[in-house]
């Protein structure tokens, strides 16, 4: 089977976007991209979980009974979650305060379960690590794009240093409320796919009719 | 492929094994340096409030012990009666785990700052300069905004009238809005206001809009623009720590040791 290991680490990157195509892991983009520096960490911590759970589910993927599978893929990743939030607790305390419950939220985030199952379960370690690695940058990507429009725009800082110096410290630019809430990330994630989808056009689903399937000649398939 | 039931139970438990010991031995091995970051962020806290620090000073975990060492003197009080306790160590105290249980904390009056359980004790920090002359006081709040608890410092001048400043060191508020509580521009607001009016009672509140400078307008401080809540909550908290419900005792003899020396 030839599989290039090169697509398996870059499509995850725009092709096949965990965020802009599957639209998974949305609700951690949202939470944590107020800040470029906390947006960083959080990319980082995901994109060792991912990587580390598809190397340990891919390892043991022709040993594990397939009626708990599930399970077993969540407890591996719950405790890969936990040892990841102790670290951050441990050596970056002041960005891991600001991270607070969204790391342990990792474990909840679907691209994570998503890849363990449709990936790791099938591939051999190396291949899964790659794949993890990709994702997890795929991951990471977006949410270094949300989290410098939604500082800059917001606070007029990149990594905590002033660009636009707001007017509260006396220089001209307004910071846009809006960009510190959490819809700005909900916009600015529509951009990005609308961006991405208009430069790769085959990424757009296609219109479901609901009409369809009513249709006659569809009529063997409802049978 | 088709597994025994046996297999599946053992396989289960192998990894639920390995799981645990790798979880709980990254937990057990970080546990002191965790604590320590810990202890060293209220430190911090502490001592940019207290002025020794300064605001945007990076300093080596070292020196923030050592200066906390020196300069400030941490205290166990009895919040009922007023009085130290001498048999606590205010290293060890945690005021959030006091809270929580029974034994060492009671049922909070009904108070609008939704401080639910009120703990016995409380560690207070006097900053202390080179000759042991009392600077300032420090006293924990804590009390709801918006989102959650909003945890922090108030200094006191050795007056326990004059706001010297405010600080808060952990909290869930918006960012850019009731996070603003950290903005170091807001708490410059602070030093100089009083926190009780001539009967007594605090008067120390977060206004809706601007307020004048200190020495025209003691009692209020400019409202967090859209912030209402976290505003109200920082009104609500102050008024119920400095109560007699809450360190009102404690102050009393506080005065009392302060115009004694």
């Amino acid at each position: 089977m030839a599989v290039n290991q090169r697509d398996i680490l870059l499509d995850p990157l725009f092709n096949n976007n965990p965020i802009a195509l599957q639209v998974l892991g949305i609700c951690s983009a949202l939470a944590v991209t107020t800040k470029m520096e906390t947006a960083l960490v959080m990319s980082v911590a995901v994109i060792f979980v991912i990587a580390a759970s598809n190397v340990a589910v891919s390892l043991i993927r022709n040993h594990v009974p397939s009626s708990i599978r599930i399970i077993v893929q969540l407890t591996i990743i719950a405790s890969l979650v936990i040892i990841t939030d102790q670290v951050l607790q441990a050596f970056v305390y002041d960005i891991s305060k600001q991270l607070t419950v969204f790391v342990a939220l990792i474990i909840t985030n679907c691209i994570v379960m998503g890849r363990a199952e449709a990936f790791a379960m099938q591939n051999p370690p190396k291949l899964a690590l790659i794949d993890g690695i990709g994702n997890g940058f795929g991951y990471g990507l977006i949410l270094m794009v949300v989290a410098f429009f939604r500082e800059l725009l917001g606070s007029g800082k990149l990594f905590g240093f002033t660009i636009l110096t707001p007017v509260t410290e006396g220089g001209w630019y307004v910071p846009n409320g809006l960009m510190v809430l959490a819809p700005a990330a909900f916009f600015l994630i529509g951009i990005f796919i609308w961006v991405v989808r208009s430069y790769k056009p085959d990424q757009i689903e296609e219109e479901f009719h609901v009409g369809a399937l009513l249709e006659p000649s569809h009529e063997s398939h409802i049978r | 492929m088709e597994h025994s039931s046996r297999y599946i139970v053992l396989f289960a438990a192998g990894i639920c094994l390995v799981c645990s010991i790798l979880v709980s031995g990254s937990a057990v091995s970080l546990k002191p340096r965790q604590d320590r970051n810990k202890a060293l962020d209220v430190q911090t806290k502490v001592l940019v409030l207290a002025g020794v620090l300064g605001e945007d000073e990076d300093a080596e975990p070292d020196r923030v012990e050592q200066l906390f060492a020196n300069r400030i003197e941490a205290q166990v009080v009895e919040l009922a009666t007023g009085a130290y306790v001498t048999d606590i160590d205010p290293a060890e105290f945690d005021m959030q785990k006091a809270m929580k249980d029974a034994d060492t904390s009671r049922e909070a009056p009904s108070n609008r700052a939704k401080v639910r359980r009120l703990p016995d004790n409380a560690v207070v920090y006097k900053v202390v300069d080179e000759s042991g002359q009392t600077e300032a006081l420090i006293l924990p709040i804590e009390g709801m905004g918006l989102w959650g608890t909003l945890w922090g410092f108030l200094s006191l001048a050795p007056d326990a009238n004059t706001i010297q400043g405010i600080t808060y060191y952990k909290h869930k508020e918006t960012p850019g809005l009731g996070a603003e509580v950290e903005n170091p521009r807001w708490r410059a607001l602070w030093p100089g206001r009083k926190a009780f009016g001539d009967d007594g009672s605090v008067q120390i509140r977060v206004k809706k809009g601007a307020a004048g400078p200190p020495e025209t307008d003691p009692f209020q401080v400019d409202g967090l623009s859209g912030a209402t809540l976290t505003s109200r909550g920082v009104t609500n908290m102050l008024a119920f720590w400095l109560s007699e419900d809450a360190f009102g005792p404690y102050l009393k003899q506080f005065r009392a040791e302060q115009g004694g020396s």
